[in-house]
């Protein structure tokens, strides 16, 4: 027995009925596709939220002023200004907490030249950048000592930068905000949504000193919006809330039984949720893509079994002349992998072709790798054994006469 | 019983046959095909078996041929007990030791004559190239050379026995098997296929048996065996 003569008579008889050859091996590319591109749809939503995740910082935390009531009414979280900058700096300095950001916000009128913008402003610390995970695209941040002067100093996110100055070079240039001269010295490195979906680029962000004496105004000195904080460790995470909230209740004087003023959360557990839903979402996808793959098997398995009972005749006349039943059993298996594998590389390339035109069309992140490739293809060969083996099987234990004798 | 030599090529005794059928109760029946026969064929012999049809000819021709498996009795094939060969070596069997012709010829429809005639060679675990120059010689002595490219519905049906006959000689078996060769034939073709075989046996000593239920086919053969339902009524020298 010769195995790569046996091939090429599988070869032949897929050849000689093409059209059913054609059909049998669509099922398997759809197949293959649909799989391809589910997962590289699934893995793409992954990647971005891990990208964001990371973009957002790790091992975060925000602490946010409690919610606070009057004669009855409930005002909700942040109603009241509890927090300090002295907590923020208070917390920095707990053993299990590695910097923090205190943070004020609102919303101000950007001059520059003849072009005006509005966008959100941020006073808050140099350690925010490094919180965040922020990186600069050009210039610097500002420092220590631009916070303790309450210096005159702006960094832009890149979306205000561009919308700002275009092509121009922000850097050393002197925009207004509401009307006050500040240099800019920075320019942030674009970042994209948020997990909310907030666009984090369309800001600008100026030391909290700054903001609080000149920009915002602040009815109550020295209060915060919110702040972050940002664990040492992914193991520190619950001894930093722990702590937090220990040193908060002494600092705001908050005796057992009475309600805190302010609110701990853990940002990487809001992440972990969506990374989960991502993942349920790529598992999902897949399970739906393989039943594709397994309709298509099954097609096979018939074509097949259909084929053996077409071609007993002729199964009858190769044993007569010496085929023995390895042979016949190799032939027949040979053309149900045939089948697979030509029908896995074609679905391989339309499963490509579909990401390419999902990831331009959907504008989604579209993520292929070689496992993925592998599965595909690994799959598709055991299908074809699978499914081609018995038919095979069936066409290999024909006794001859009676393979002969069919008519 | 005729004194066994070593050169008897085919010994067969008591063989029975019979086929176990579902009636439509799904009741088994047995129904007996062939019984008690006994035969011995000597190397170089040309025998013709004849009979009506039922007589269980074609049955004898697919047990001798290692297609079917008798149901009692035993055969021998050049000394060998069939009966203790398994389904591999009654395959190598029949792909080096035997040649089958067949009355509607058998060949596959979508190759070429020359792919048929080669097909042998490749359960013989020969190579394609070789294979088909290894058929396209013995096509261009059988005088089909310029066929070789044509699929069998382009050729008469002479030419189709003569590229079948062809398959059959390729593994240069000793024994060729021919069930109603020219059951499909005209008389000038039938007379030509037979003058081959007739060659075949004389000048290469090929053992050739033949069924048939035409008394001029039988002719040819120097022996005659008559089959009357499933008992050999007559065995006798044809001359």
């Amino acid at each position: 027995m010769n195995l790569l003569s046996i091939f090429f008579e599988a070869l032949g008889a897929l050849r000689q009925n093409r059209l059913r050859t054609g059909l049998t091996m669509l099922g398997m590319i759809i197949g293959v596709a649909a799989v391809v591109l589910m997962l590289s749809i699934g893995q793409g939503a992954r990647t971005k939220i891990n990208e964001t995740i990371a973009a957002m910082g790790s091992n975060l935390f925000i602490v946010v002023p409690g919610a606070t009531s009057s004669g009855g009414f409930s005002f909700g979280s942040g109603s009241v200004r509890t927090l300090t900058i002295n907590d923020a700096y208070a917390i920095a300095d707990l053993a299990s907490i590695s910097a923090t950001a205190p943070i004020t916000s609102g919303t101000v009128q950007l001059n520059y030249s003849a072009k005006n913008w509005s966008t959100i402003i941020t006073g808050t610390t140099p350690d925010y950048f490094a919180v965040g995970n922020w990186k600069m695209e050009a210039g610097t941040i500002f420092t220590d000592s631009d916070l303790r002067s309450a210096a005159r100093v702006v960094v832009l996110g890149s979306i205000t930068a561009k919308n700002l100055f275009g092509e121009e070079d922000p850097i050393g240039k002197t925009i207004r905000i509401t009307n006050r001269p500040f240099l800019v010295i920075g320019v942030l490195v674009a970042k994209g949504q948020s997990l909310t979906g907030r666009d984090q680029d369309d800001n600008i962000f100026i030391p909290i000193t700054t903001s609080e004496r000149q920009i915002t105004g602040n009815p109550f000195p020295g209060s915060i919006r919110y702040m972050l904080a940002q664990a040492k460790s992914t193991e520190d995470m619950d001894i930093a809330e722990i702590e937090m909230t220990l040193l908060l209740q002494q600092r705001h004087k908050i005796t057992k039984g009475k309600e805190n003023d302010f609110t701990v959360r853990n940002l990487t557990a809001i992440a972990d949720v969506a990374t989960d839903a991502a993942k349920i979402m790529s598992v999902v996808l897949g399970a739906i893509a393989s039943v594709s793959l397994l309709v298509g098997g099954i097609g096979i398995m018939n074509i097949m079994l259909v084929s053996v009972t077409e071609r007993t005749r002729e199964i009858g006349i190769r044993m007569a002349i010496g085929a023995n039943q390895c042979a016949i059993l190799t032939q027949f298996l040979l053309e149900a992998l045939m089948i697979c594998f030509m029908g896995g590389l074609l679905g391989l390339l339309i499963g490509i072709g579909g990401a390419w035109i999902v990831s331009r069309v959907a504008d989604m992140l579209i993520v292929i790798t070689v496992g993925m490739v592998g599965l595909a293809f690994l799959f598709a060969s055991a299908i074809g054994i699978f499914f081609g083996y018995y038919p095979a099987k069936k066409a290999a234990s024909l006794k001859p006469v009676d393979a002969l004798r069919y008519e | 019983m005729k004194n066994v030599t070593a050169d008897t090529l085919i010994r067969i005794e008591h063989l029975g046959k019979s086929y176990s059928l579902q009636d439509a109760h799904g009741q088994t029946i047995t129904s007996p095909v062939l019984f008690d026969v006994n035969l011995s064929i000597q190397k170089g012999e040309f025998v013709a078996i004849m009979g009506q049809s039922g007589s269980g000819k074609s049955t004898l021709m697919n047990i001798l041929g290692c297609l079917d498996t008798p149901s009692e009795g035993s055969y021998w094939l050049a000394g060998k007990n069939v009966a203790m060969l398994s389904n591999d070596q009654l395959a190598r069997i029949r792909n080096q030791h035997i040649g089958f012709v067949f009355q509607g010829f058998n060949l596959l429809k979508r190759i070429t004559a020359l792919d048929n005639v080669a097909m042998p060679l490749l359960y013989s675990g020969i190579n394609r190239t070789q294979s088909r120059k290894h058929a396209l010689e013995l096509l261009h002595r059988t005088g089909l050379g310029k066929f070789a490219q044509h699929l069998p519905n382009q050729l008469s049906g002479g030419q189709q026995q003569r590229v079948a006959i062809s398959r059959a000689l390729i593994n240069q078996p000793p024994l060729i098997l021919a069930d109603e060769p020219t059951g499909n034939l005209d008389s000038q073709t039938s007379q030509e296929i037979m003058l081959l075989f007739q060659r075949l046996n004389q000048e290469q000593g090929i053992t050739i048996v033949l069924v048939t239920h035409e008394d001029d086919i039988a002719e040819y053969a120097q022996r005659l065996v008559i089959l009357r339902d499933g008992r050999v009524i007559v065995d006798k020298s044809n001359v």
